[in-house]
Protein backbone atom coordinates (compact mmCIF):
# COMPACT_ATOMS: atom_id res chain seq x y z
CA UNK A 1 0.00 0.00 0.00
CA UNK A 2 1.15 3.38 -1.10
CA UNK A 3 0.42 6.05 1.45
CA UNK A 4 0.61 9.50 0.40
CA UNK A 5 0.22 13.43 1.76
CA UNK A 6 -2.80 13.53 1.05
CA UNK A 7 -3.59 10.26 3.20
CA UNK A 8 -1.33 12.08 6.09
CA UNK A 9 -3.40 14.79 5.99
CA UNK A 10 -7.07 13.49 5.95
CA UNK A 11 -5.67 11.34 8.57
CA UNK A 12 -5.44 14.41 10.61
CA UNK A 13 -8.46 15.40 10.10
CA UNK A 14 -11.19 12.57 10.16
CA UNK A 15 -10.91 9.10 10.05
CA UNK A 16 -13.99 8.66 7.94
CA UNK A 17 -12.57 10.98 5.19
CA UNK A 18 -9.63 8.62 4.81
CA UNK A 19 -10.92 5.63 4.85
CA UNK A 20 -13.91 7.16 2.17
CA UNK A 21 -10.75 8.64 -0.40
CA UNK A 22 -8.59 5.29 0.42
CA UNK A 23 -12.10 2.79 -0.64
CA UNK A 24 -12.50 5.97 -3.78
CA UNK A 25 -15.38 6.64 -2.47
CA UNK A 26 -14.82 9.92 -3.55
CA UNK A 27 -17.33 13.20 -4.67
CA UNK A 28 -17.76 14.71 -7.75
CA UNK A 29 -14.57 17.44 -8.30
CA UNK A 30 -15.36 20.38 -7.52
CA UNK A 31 -13.91 22.37 -10.42
CA UNK A 32 -13.80 25.84 -8.82
CA UNK A 33 -11.75 24.45 -6.09
CA UNK A 34 -9.74 22.68 -8.53
CA UNK A 35 -9.07 25.71 -10.79
CA UNK A 36 -8.56 28.10 -8.00
CA UNK A 37 -5.79 25.91 -6.59
CA UNK A 38 -4.11 25.60 -10.18
CA UNK A 39 -4.40 29.60 -10.27
CA UNK A 40 -2.36 29.86 -7.09
CA UNK A 41 -0.05 27.78 -7.73
CA UNK A 42 0.69 29.21 -11.41
CA UNK A 43 0.11 32.73 -10.51
CA UNK A 44 2.02 33.75 -7.21
CA UNK A 45 5.26 32.46 -7.49
CA UNK A 46 6.26 33.00 -11.59
CA UNK A 47 9.71 32.54 -11.14
CA UNK A 48 9.27 28.84 -9.23
CA UNK A 49 9.87 26.70 -11.91
CA UNK A 50 13.53 26.81 -12.52
CA UNK A 51 14.57 26.65 -8.81
CA UNK A 52 12.19 24.05 -8.06
CA UNK A 53 12.05 20.47 -9.06
CA UNK A 54 8.59 18.17 -8.61
CA UNK A 55 9.98 14.72 -6.87
CA UNK A 56 8.53 11.34 -6.79
CA UNK A 57 9.71 9.66 -3.71
CA UNK A 58 8.09 6.36 -2.43
CA UNK A 59 4.92 6.83 -4.35
CA UNK A 60 4.35 10.18 -2.97
CA UNK A 61 4.74 13.79 -4.94
CA UNK A 62 6.32 16.58 -3.44
CA UNK A 63 5.14 19.67 -6.30
CA UNK A 64 7.75 21.81 -4.81
CA UNK A 65 11.06 20.83 -4.05
CA UNK A 66 14.41 23.18 -3.69
CA UNK A 67 17.32 20.48 -4.05
CA UNK A 68 20.14 22.95 -2.89
CA UNK A 69 18.29 24.64 0.12
CA UNK A 70 16.86 21.25 0.73
CA UNK A 71 13.80 22.84 1.40
CA UNK A 72 10.01 21.05 0.45
CA UNK A 73 7.65 24.01 -0.20
CA UNK A 74 3.70 23.47 0.11
CA UNK A 75 0.94 25.70 -0.96
CA UNK A 76 -2.18 25.86 0.25
CA UNK A 77 -5.15 28.04 -0.63
CA UNK A 78 -6.94 27.54 2.67
CA UNK A 79 -7.50 30.90 4.61
CA UNK A 80 -6.35 29.39 7.67
CA UNK A 81 -3.48 27.78 9.36
CA UNK A 82 -3.93 23.95 9.35
CA UNK A 83 -2.76 21.21 11.55
CA UNK A 84 -3.38 18.38 8.90
CA UNK A 85 -0.55 20.89 6.73
CA UNK A 86 1.93 20.37 9.03
CA UNK A 87 1.98 17.03 9.38
CA UNK A 88 1.68 16.52 5.41
CA UNK A 89 4.85 17.85 5.05
CA UNK A 90 6.65 16.30 8.14
CA UNK A 91 5.82 13.33 5.98
CA UNK A 92 7.72 14.70 3.55
CA UNK A 93 10.69 15.37 5.37
CA UNK A 94 10.38 11.88 6.42
CA UNK A 95 10.03 10.45 3.01
CA UNK A 96 13.36 12.31 2.38
CA UNK A 97 14.85 11.46 5.27
CA UNK A 98 14.35 7.63 4.89
CA UNK A 99 15.63 8.14 1.22
CA UNK A 100 18.90 9.59 2.93
CA UNK A 101 18.06 13.17 2.72
CA UNK A 102 19.10 14.11 6.26
CA UNK A 103 18.41 18.14 7.56
CA UNK A 104 15.71 19.24 4.79
CA UNK A 105 12.82 21.50 6.00
CA UNK A 106 9.44 22.39 4.86
CA UNK A 107 7.77 25.74 3.97
CA UNK A 108 4.46 26.28 4.09
CA UNK A 109 2.79 28.90 1.61
CA UNK A 110 -0.68 30.38 2.18
CA UNK A 111 -0.84 33.39 -0.55
CA UNK A 112 -4.04 33.97 0.84
CA UNK A 113 -3.32 34.60 4.38
CA UNK A 114 0.60 35.92 3.14
CA UNK A 115 2.00 33.31 5.52
CA UNK A 116 4.48 30.91 5.76
CA UNK A 117 5.03 28.37 8.55
CA UNK A 118 8.20 26.23 9.03
CA UNK A 119 8.16 22.75 9.72
CA UNK A 120 11.44 20.31 10.65
CA UNK A 121 11.50 16.92 11.35
CA UNK A 122 13.04 16.36 14.80
CA UNK A 123 14.49 13.19 16.00
CA UNK A 124 11.16 12.08 17.67
CA UNK A 125 8.88 13.37 15.26
CA UNK A 126 10.38 10.23 12.98
CA UNK A 127 8.34 7.53 15.00
CA UNK A 128 5.36 9.86 15.47
CA UNK A 129 5.11 9.95 11.52
CA UNK A 130 5.84 5.98 11.94
CA UNK A 131 3.11 6.03 14.18
CA UNK A 132 0.71 7.50 11.79
CA UNK A 133 1.37 5.27 9.04
CA UNK A 134 0.82 2.02 10.47
CA UNK A 135 -2.20 3.93 12.33
CA UNK A 136 -3.42 4.99 8.69
CA UNK A 137 -2.74 1.43 7.67
CA UNK A 138 -4.84 0.24 10.20
CA UNK A 139 -7.74 2.76 9.63
CA UNK A 140 -8.34 2.41 5.55
CA UNK A 141 -7.97 -1.67 5.65
CA UNK A 142 -10.56 -2.33 8.80
CA UNK A 143 -13.71 -3.43 7.23
CA UNK A 144 -16.19 -0.97 9.23
CA UNK A 145 -16.09 2.88 8.16
CA UNK A 146 -15.00 5.30 10.68
CA UNK A 147 -17.58 7.01 12.50
CA UNK A 148 -18.56 11.28 11.97
CA UNK A 149 -16.56 13.43 13.62
CA UNK A 150 -18.38 17.05 15.24
CA UNK A 151 -20.83 18.42 12.63
CA UNK A 152 -19.16 21.61 13.16
CA UNK A 153 -16.05 20.92 11.70
CA UNK A 154 -17.60 18.89 9.00
CA UNK A 155 -19.94 21.74 6.72
CA UNK A 156 -16.73 22.62 4.27
CA UNK A 157 -15.95 18.75 4.07
CA UNK A 158 -16.44 17.74 0.34
CA UNK A 159 -18.22 14.86 2.19
CA UNK A 160 -20.61 16.49 3.66
CA UNK A 161 -23.81 15.78 2.50
CA UNK A 162 -22.90 12.06 2.09
CA UNK A 163 -22.32 11.67 5.70
CA UNK A 164 -25.38 13.88 6.62
CA UNK A 165 -28.23 13.21 4.47
CA UNK A 166 -30.78 11.71 6.76
CA UNK A 167 -34.33 10.84 6.85
CA UNK A 168 -35.98 11.53 10.31
CA UNK B 1 -24.59 25.77 -12.51
CA UNK B 2 -25.23 22.54 -14.76
CA UNK B 3 -28.56 21.82 -16.21
CA UNK B 4 -30.37 19.29 -18.01
CA UNK B 5 -30.83 20.49 -21.46
CA UNK B 6 -33.95 19.15 -23.41
CA UNK B 7 -33.87 19.22 -27.41
CA UNK B 8 -37.59 18.48 -28.22
CA UNK B 9 -36.85 19.35 -32.01
CA UNK B 10 -35.00 17.54 -34.59
CA UNK B 11 -31.67 19.24 -35.57
CA UNK B 12 -28.14 18.99 -35.87
CA UNK B 13 -26.05 18.62 -32.39
CA UNK B 14 -22.28 19.88 -33.36
CA UNK B 15 -19.04 20.82 -31.08
CA UNK B 16 -17.97 24.51 -31.77
CA UNK B 17 -14.81 25.30 -29.48
CA UNK B 18 -16.00 24.36 -26.08
CA UNK B 19 -19.51 25.34 -27.12
CA UNK B 20 -22.44 22.62 -28.52
CA UNK B 21 -24.32 24.31 -31.90
CA UNK B 22 -27.65 23.15 -31.87
CA UNK B 23 -29.14 23.65 -35.39
CA UNK B 24 -32.94 23.05 -35.64
CA UNK B 25 -33.34 21.36 -39.37
CA UNK B 26 -37.10 21.38 -40.55
CA UNK B 27 -38.99 18.66 -42.50
CA UNK B 28 -37.88 20.04 -45.64
CA UNK B 29 -34.79 20.23 -45.07
CA UNK B 30 -34.13 23.85 -43.83
CA UNK B 31 -31.52 25.15 -41.35
CA UNK B 32 -32.69 27.43 -38.46
CA UNK B 33 -30.80 29.84 -36.44
CA UNK B 34 -28.47 28.14 -34.27
CA UNK B 35 -28.57 28.21 -30.54
CA UNK B 36 -25.27 28.10 -28.53
CA UNK B 37 -24.88 26.22 -25.54
CA UNK B 38 -21.61 26.50 -23.26
CA UNK B 39 -20.60 23.03 -22.24
CA UNK B 40 -20.23 23.78 -18.79
CA UNK B 41 -23.83 24.68 -18.43
CA UNK B 42 -25.00 21.32 -19.39
CA UNK B 43 -25.57 18.23 -16.77
CA UNK B 44 -27.25 15.84 -19.34
CA UNK B 45 -28.95 16.17 -22.32
CA UNK B 46 -32.91 14.86 -23.29
CA UNK B 47 -33.04 14.37 -26.54
CA UNK B 48 -37.13 14.14 -27.98
CA UNK B 49 -36.79 15.55 -31.49
CA UNK B 50 -34.61 13.47 -34.33
CA UNK B 51 -31.52 14.32 -33.49
CA UNK B 52 -28.22 14.65 -36.02
CA UNK B 53 -24.72 14.25 -34.27
CA UNK B 54 -21.34 12.67 -35.32
CA UNK B 55 -18.87 10.37 -33.26
CA UNK B 56 -16.82 13.31 -33.02
CA UNK B 57 -19.76 15.25 -30.76
CA UNK B 58 -19.90 12.38 -28.26
CA UNK B 59 -16.06 12.07 -27.92
CA UNK B 60 -16.60 15.13 -26.96
CA UNK B 61 -19.73 14.59 -24.45
CA UNK B 62 -18.00 11.64 -22.92
CA UNK B 63 -14.45 13.79 -22.08
CA UNK B 64 -17.44 16.60 -20.25
CA UNK B 65 -19.45 13.55 -18.43
CA UNK B 66 -22.47 14.91 -19.87
CA UNK B 67 -25.16 11.58 -20.82
CA UNK B 68 -27.77 11.68 -23.65
CA UNK B 69 -31.02 10.48 -22.88
CA UNK B 70 -32.94 9.60 -26.15
CA UNK B 71 -36.85 9.19 -26.41
CA UNK B 72 -38.66 7.90 -29.45
CA UNK B 73 -41.42 9.46 -31.18
CA UNK B 74 -44.00 7.50 -28.80
CA UNK B 75 -42.30 9.29 -26.00
CA UNK B 76 -40.64 5.68 -24.86
CA UNK B 77 -37.37 5.70 -23.45
CA UNK B 78 -34.96 4.23 -26.36
CA UNK B 79 -31.46 4.47 -24.45
CA UNK B 80 -28.70 6.58 -23.09
CA UNK B 81 -25.25 7.43 -24.32
CA UNK B 82 -23.37 6.92 -20.93
CA UNK B 83 -20.10 8.50 -20.92
CA UNK B 84 -17.07 6.47 -19.63
CA UNK B 85 -18.04 5.46 -15.78
CA UNK B 86 -15.43 8.43 -14.03
CA UNK B 87 -15.94 7.29 -10.47
CA UNK B 88 -14.86 3.70 -10.22
CA UNK B 89 -14.46 2.23 -6.96
CA UNK B 90 -13.75 -1.14 -6.66
CA UNK B 91 -15.23 -1.39 -2.99
CA UNK B 92 -18.35 -0.07 -4.14
CA UNK B 93 -18.81 -2.51 -6.69
CA UNK B 94 -18.33 -5.23 -5.21
CA UNK B 95 -20.47 -4.60 -1.79
CA UNK B 96 -23.24 -3.48 -3.94
CA UNK B 97 -23.00 -7.07 -6.03
CA UNK B 98 -23.27 -8.48 -2.74
CA UNK B 99 -25.88 -7.19 -1.30
CA UNK B 100 -27.54 -8.28 -4.56
CA UNK B 101 -26.65 -12.34 -4.39
CA UNK B 102 -27.26 -12.22 -0.92
CA UNK B 103 -31.11 -13.01 -0.68
CA UNK B 104 -30.80 -11.39 2.89
CA UNK B 105 -29.17 -8.45 2.29
CA UNK B 106 -31.22 -8.06 -0.99
CA UNK B 107 -34.59 -7.90 0.53
CA UNK B 108 -33.71 -5.33 2.90
CA UNK B 109 -33.00 -2.94 0.23
CA UNK B 110 -35.89 -4.09 -2.08
CA UNK B 111 -38.93 -3.52 1.05
CA UNK B 112 -36.82 0.23 1.71
CA UNK B 113 -37.64 1.19 -2.43
CA UNK B 114 -41.41 0.06 -2.01
CA UNK B 115 -41.91 1.48 1.50
CA UNK B 116 -40.52 5.10 0.01
CA UNK B 117 -42.55 4.65 -2.53
CA UNK B 118 -46.04 3.55 -0.53
CA UNK B 119 -45.09 6.02 1.72
CA UNK B 120 -45.02 8.86 -0.75
CA UNK B 121 -48.49 7.74 -2.22
CA UNK B 122 -49.75 7.96 0.87
CA UNK B 123 -48.90 11.53 1.06
CA UNK B 124 -49.89 12.26 -2.16
CA UNK B 125 -53.59 10.56 -1.68
CA UNK B 126 -53.68 12.10 1.65
CA UNK B 127 -53.13 15.53 0.49
CA UNK B 128 -55.78 15.19 -2.33
CA UNK B 129 -58.14 12.86 0.61
CA UNK B 130 -58.40 16.72 2.31
CA UNK B 131 -59.86 18.58 -0.52
CA UNK B 132 -61.74 15.80 -1.45
CA UNK B 133 -63.43 15.26 1.90
CA UNK B 134 -62.52 11.84 2.64
CA UNK B 135 -63.56 9.96 -0.74
CA UNK B 136 -60.13 8.64 -0.99
CA UNK B 137 -60.39 7.15 2.55
CA UNK B 138 -60.60 3.59 1.90
CA UNK B 139 -58.03 3.07 -0.52
CA UNK B 140 -55.43 4.79 2.29
CA UNK B 141 -56.58 2.14 4.57
CA UNK B 142 -55.80 -0.48 2.22
CA UNK B 143 -52.95 0.58 1.23
CA UNK B 144 -51.83 1.00 4.88
CA UNK B 145 -52.50 -2.26 5.45
CA UNK B 146 -50.63 -3.70 2.62
CA UNK B 147 -47.36 -1.63 3.62
CA UNK B 148 -47.73 -2.90 7.19
CA UNK B 149 -47.06 -6.51 5.47
CA UNK B 150 -44.16 -5.28 3.68
CA UNK B 151 -41.37 -5.64 6.99
CA UNK B 152 -42.72 -9.57 7.00
CA UNK B 153 -42.19 -10.62 2.52
CA UNK B 154 -39.56 -13.42 2.57
CA UNK B 155 -38.88 -12.60 -0.99
CA UNK B 156 -38.49 -10.49 -3.55
CA UNK B 157 -41.54 -11.29 -5.88
CA UNK B 158 -43.89 -11.57 -3.39
CA UNK B 159 -42.82 -8.44 -2.51
CA UNK B 160 -43.56 -7.71 -6.11
CA UNK B 161 -47.03 -8.51 -5.65
CA UNK B 162 -47.99 -6.06 -2.79
CA UNK B 163 -46.11 -3.63 -4.76
CA UNK B 164 -48.24 -4.11 -7.48
CA UNK B 165 -51.15 -4.30 -5.48
CA UNK B 166 -50.81 -0.89 -3.56
CA UNK B 167 -50.04 0.87 -7.32
CA UNK B 168 -53.25 -0.52 -8.50
CA UNK B 169 -55.04 0.86 -5.46
CA UNK B 170 -53.32 4.20 -5.85
CA UNK B 171 -53.83 4.53 -9.92
CA UNK B 172 -57.68 3.55 -9.63
CA UNK B 173 -57.57 6.86 -7.19
CA UNK B 174 -56.68 8.90 -10.19
CA UNK B 175 -60.28 8.88 -11.46
CA UNK B 176 -61.08 10.46 -8.30
CA UNK B 177 -58.89 12.93 -7.94
CA UNK B 178 -58.80 14.40 -11.28
CA UNK B 179 -62.69 13.83 -11.76
CA UNK B 180 -64.35 13.51 -15.56
CA UNK B 181 -61.84 14.87 -17.65
CA UNK B 182 -59.69 12.00 -18.27
CA UNK B 183 -60.13 8.16 -17.38
CA UNK B 184 -57.42 5.57 -16.91
CA UNK B 185 -59.47 2.63 -16.90
CA UNK B 186 -56.62 0.28 -16.00
CA UNK B 187 -52.87 1.05 -16.69
CA UNK B 188 -51.71 -0.22 -19.57
CA UNK B 189 -48.51 0.41 -20.74
CA UNK B 190 -46.94 -0.17 -24.36
CA UNK B 191 -48.44 1.33 -25.69
CA UNK B 192 -50.47 3.66 -23.93
CA UNK B 193 -54.18 2.89 -24.65
CA UNK B 194 -55.54 6.64 -22.89
CA UNK B 195 -54.19 10.03 -22.27
CA UNK B 196 -53.68 9.25 -18.16
CA UNK B 197 -51.95 6.20 -19.73
CA UNK B 198 -49.77 8.76 -22.07
CA UNK B 199 -48.91 11.30 -19.40
CA UNK B 200 -47.77 8.65 -16.58
CA UNK B 201 -45.87 6.35 -19.16
CA UNK B 202 -43.57 10.08 -20.32
CA UNK B 203 -43.72 11.43 -16.51
CA UNK B 204 -42.04 7.32 -15.47
CA UNK B 205 -39.31 8.04 -17.91
CA UNK B 206 -38.26 11.28 -17.09
CA UNK B 207 -38.02 9.98 -13.51
CA UNK B 208 -35.95 7.00 -14.60
CA UNK B 209 -33.82 8.78 -16.69
CA UNK B 210 -33.35 11.65 -14.10
CA UNK B 211 -32.24 9.06 -11.41
CA UNK B 212 -30.03 7.40 -14.41
CA UNK B 213 -28.13 11.16 -14.17
CA UNK B 214 -27.76 11.40 -11.10
CA UNK B 215 -26.27 7.69 -10.47
CA UNK B 216 -24.00 8.59 -13.24
CA UNK B 217 -22.49 11.26 -10.82
CA UNK B 218 -21.94 8.77 -7.85
CA UNK B 219 -19.99 5.41 -7.88
CA UNK B 220 -23.12 3.59 -7.93
CA UNK B 221 -23.14 1.04 -10.84
CA UNK B 222 -26.62 1.47 -12.36
CA UNK B 223 -27.17 -2.03 -13.57
CA UNK B 224 -27.27 -3.70 -10.18
CA UNK B 225 -30.67 -3.08 -8.77
CA UNK B 226 -32.66 -5.03 -5.95
CA UNK B 227 -36.30 -4.58 -6.05
CA UNK B 228 -36.28 -4.97 -9.96
CA UNK B 229 -34.23 -7.60 -11.44
CA UNK B 230 -31.03 -6.39 -12.95
CA UNK B 231 -31.28 -6.48 -16.33
CA UNK B 232 -35.24 -5.54 -16.19
CA UNK B 233 -34.06 -2.68 -17.82
CA UNK B 234 -29.98 -2.25 -18.88
CA UNK B 235 -30.00 0.68 -15.65
CA UNK B 236 -32.16 -1.15 -13.13
CA UNK B 237 -31.22 0.43 -10.16
CA UNK B 238 -32.56 3.48 -12.09
CA UNK B 239 -35.83 1.81 -11.88
CA UNK B 240 -35.27 0.82 -8.01
CA UNK B 241 -34.80 5.03 -7.23
CA UNK B 242 -37.56 5.91 -9.68
CA UNK B 243 -39.96 3.96 -7.40
CA UNK B 244 -39.69 6.47 -4.87
CA UNK B 245 -39.64 9.48 -6.58
CA UNK B 246 -42.40 9.14 -9.17
CA UNK B 247 -45.10 10.11 -6.96
CA UNK B 248 -43.91 13.38 -5.74
CA UNK B 249 -42.39 14.27 -9.10
CA UNK B 250 -44.49 12.83 -11.50
CA UNK B 251 -48.02 11.61 -10.32
CA UNK B 252 -48.19 15.23 -8.39
CA UNK B 253 -47.35 16.80 -11.63
CA UNK B 254 -49.97 15.08 -13.73
CA UNK B 255 -52.74 16.53 -11.17
CA UNK B 256 -51.68 19.97 -11.39
CA UNK B 257 -51.65 20.39 -14.64
CA UNK B 258 -54.81 18.57 -15.34
CA UNK B 259 -56.28 20.38 -12.86
CA UNK B 260 -54.94 23.68 -13.86
CA UNK B 261 -56.37 22.67 -17.46
CA UNK B 262 -52.77 23.32 -18.67
CA UNK B 263 -53.60 19.32 -20.15
CA UNK B 264 -56.78 18.95 -22.24
CA UNK B 265 -58.38 15.78 -23.68
CA UNK B 266 -57.24 18.30 -26.87
CA UNK B 267 -53.93 17.39 -26.19
CA UNK B 268 -53.77 14.07 -27.32
CA UNK B 269 -54.26 12.24 -30.59
CA UNK B 270 -55.00 8.36 -30.97
CA UNK B 271 -53.29 6.49 -33.32
CA UNK B 272 -52.86 2.88 -34.06
CA UNK B 273 -49.51 2.56 -32.15
CA UNK B 274 -51.67 3.76 -28.54
CA UNK B 275 -52.63 7.29 -27.43
CA UNK B 276 -50.08 10.07 -27.62
CA UNK B 277 -49.00 13.26 -26.59
CA UNK B 278 -49.00 15.97 -28.80
CA UNK B 279 -46.00 18.37 -29.56
CA UNK B 280 -46.73 21.24 -27.87
CA UNK B 281 -48.43 19.59 -24.49
CA UNK B 282 -45.26 17.71 -24.51
CA UNK B 283 -43.31 20.31 -24.58
CA UNK B 284 -45.29 21.67 -21.72
CA UNK B 285 -45.12 18.61 -19.61
CA UNK B 286 -41.45 18.63 -19.96
CA UNK B 287 -41.12 21.83 -19.23
CA UNK B 288 -43.07 21.84 -16.13
CA UNK B 289 -41.15 18.55 -14.93
CA UNK B 290 -37.67 20.58 -15.50
CA UNK B 291 -39.34 23.48 -13.26
CA UNK B 292 -40.17 21.22 -10.63
CA UNK B 293 -36.32 19.46 -10.44
CA UNK B 294 -34.98 22.80 -9.83
CA UNK B 295 -37.44 23.59 -6.92
CA UNK B 296 -36.14 23.53 -3.51
CA UNK B 297 -36.47 22.59 -0.38
CA UNK B 298 -34.91 22.98 3.06
CA UNK B 299 -33.67 19.72 3.49
CA UNK B 300 -33.95 18.62 7.55
CA UNK B 301 -30.80 17.23 8.07
CA UNK B 302 -28.52 19.38 6.17
CA UNK B 303 -30.15 22.52 7.37
CA UNK B 304 -29.44 23.71 3.74
CA UNK B 305 -31.78 24.65 0.22
CA UNK B 306 -31.62 21.78 -2.02
CA UNK B 307 -33.55 21.21 -5.24
CA UNK B 308 -35.47 18.28 -5.93
CA UNK B 309 -32.67 16.98 -8.52
CA UNK B 310 -30.73 17.00 -5.78
CA UNK B 311 -32.93 15.10 -3.48
CA UNK B 312 -32.14 11.90 -6.06
CA UNK B 313 -28.16 12.73 -5.50
CA UNK B 314 -28.46 12.02 -1.91
CA UNK B 315 -30.51 9.33 -1.85
CA UNK B 316 -27.62 7.62 -4.07
CA UNK B 317 -25.59 8.42 -1.25
CA UNK B 318 -27.68 7.16 1.76
CA UNK B 319 -27.67 3.58 -0.85
CA UNK B 320 -24.33 3.77 -0.84
CA UNK B 321 -23.64 4.09 2.86
CA UNK B 322 -26.05 1.16 3.29
CA UNK B 323 -23.90 -0.45 1.26
CA UNK B 324 -20.81 0.08 2.72
CA UNK B 325 -22.28 -0.53 6.11
CA UNK B 326 -21.96 2.56 8.01
CA UNK B 327 -26.24 2.91 8.35
CA UNK B 328 -29.34 1.35 7.32
CA UNK B 329 -30.55 2.85 3.83
CA UNK B 330 -34.24 4.72 5.13
CA UNK B 331 -36.09 6.07 1.69
CA UNK B 332 -36.47 9.20 1.20
CA UNK B 333 -40.28 10.84 2.99
CA UNK B 334 -41.92 13.53 1.58
CA UNK B 335 -42.93 15.49 4.72
CA UNK B 336 -45.12 18.07 3.34
S1 LIG C 1 -18.29 15.20 6.54
FE1 LIG C 1 -17.28 15.10 8.52
S2 LIG C 1 -17.43 12.96 9.09
FE2 LIG C 1 -17.84 13.06 6.92
S3 LIG C 1 -15.86 12.72 5.96
FE3 LIG C 1 -16.12 14.92 6.11
S4 LIG C 1 -15.14 15.46 8.02
FE4 LIG C 1 -15.44 13.25 8.08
Amino acid sequence: MTITGTYIKYYKVCFRKLWLFHHKIEMEHNSELVAEGSFIGEKSYPQRAERYREMLIDGSKIDFYDPYNKVVHEIKKSDKLEHSHVAQVQFYLYLLWKNGVKGATGLIEYPKLRQTQTVTLAEEDISQVENWVSEIERIVESEQCPGRIAKSRCRSCSYFEFCYAEEE
Amino acid sequence: MKQTKYLMNPGRLSRQDHTLKFTPVDEAGNEGQPRFLPVEQVSDLYVFGSLDANSALYNFLGKEGIAVHFFDYYEHYTGSFMPREYLLAGKMQVEQTKHYTFPKKRIVLARAFVEGAATNILRVLKYYDNRKTGSLADAIATIEQLMASIPLVPDVPTLMGIEGNIRQIYYRCFDAILGETFCLDGRSKRPPQNELNAMISLGNMLCYSACLGMIYHTQLNPTISYLHEPGARRYSLALDMAEIFKPILIDRLIFRMVNKRQLQPSDFRMEVEGCLMKESARKRFVQEFDASLKETIKHRSLGRSVSYKHLIKLECYKLQRHLLGIDAYKPFKAWW
